[in-house]
């Protein structure tokens, strides 16, 4: 299966790429695509993550086609 | 009710009479109309700040907003609400958030519109960038309140 990944405002620049294609084993987890999209890069404790543009939990198991997205904590307003 | 994200400047004031004048249907419904405007500081954690860029992230940022604002009219007694939030490059005085909810009675109205900006500040997806002399850098977390 395929999905995208994508990475906003710090975690974006620590990357140093905004968005990754990627090809997952079915039951690949939210906390497991962030292993495979991040490489060396360690989870942030306070990681956010979302899927198709909701809240997700990092052990959510993502799909085909699905829009994986990582940031930190937001700070609008 | 209207939700919208936007580069360009705006004047809050100016928004906020345009979009009550569209509320034709609404005239003589609501007796009350909470605003609140957020504006950008020249200083943070100690620091004078130069300018600032608002990063959202397209699509969910606005989902959200809508979100948040359908669940508000389902929770309180609500005539309609509008958010307007920049994104881009900000400079000190700039507008940054508009919220305003109508309502027939005032506890709805400032209750809702305390709660939109609450969850906004939260939850809403959208991360500042500051400008100091020194250099840039992440805002880290929003003050409590």
């Amino acid at each position: 299966m395929t999905i995208h990944v994508k990475f906003f405002a710090s975690l974006r620049e620590q990357m140093g790429r905004a968005e990754v294609t990627m090809e997952p084993d079915a039951g690949t987890t939210v906390a497991q695509v962030w292993e495979h999209a991040a490489r060396d890069v360690p989870m942030p404790d306070n990681l956010l993550a979302a899927v198709n543009m909701e809240y997700a939990n990092l052990d959510q198991a993502v799909s085909d086609g699905d829009e994986v997205a990582f940031f930190p904590p937001v700070t609008g307003g | 009710m209207r939700v919208e994200v936007r580069e360009a400047p705006f004047d809050p004031w100016d928004v906020l009479r345009c979009y009550q004048d569209e509320l034709a249907d609404q005239v003589g419904r609501y007796g009350a109309t909470a605003v609140f405007v957020g504006t950008m500081r020249d200083f943070n954690e100690g620091d004078a700040v130069q300018a600032m860029t608002l990063e959202h992230y397209p699509g969910m940022t606005e989902r959200f907003l809508e979100d948040i604002s359908a669940w508000a009219a389902s929770q309180w007694d609500i005539l309609d609400s509008l958010i307007v939030h920049r994104i881009g490059p900000l400079w000190p005085n700039d507008p940054i958030v508009l919220v305003a909810v109508w309502s027939a009675h005032r506890a709805a109205a400032f209750d809702a519109s305390r709660f939109l900006m609450e969850e906004l500040k939260s939850r809403a997806p959208f991360w500042k960038k500051e400008t100091l002399a020194s250099g840039e850098r992440w805002v880290q977390k929003n003050t409590p309140g």
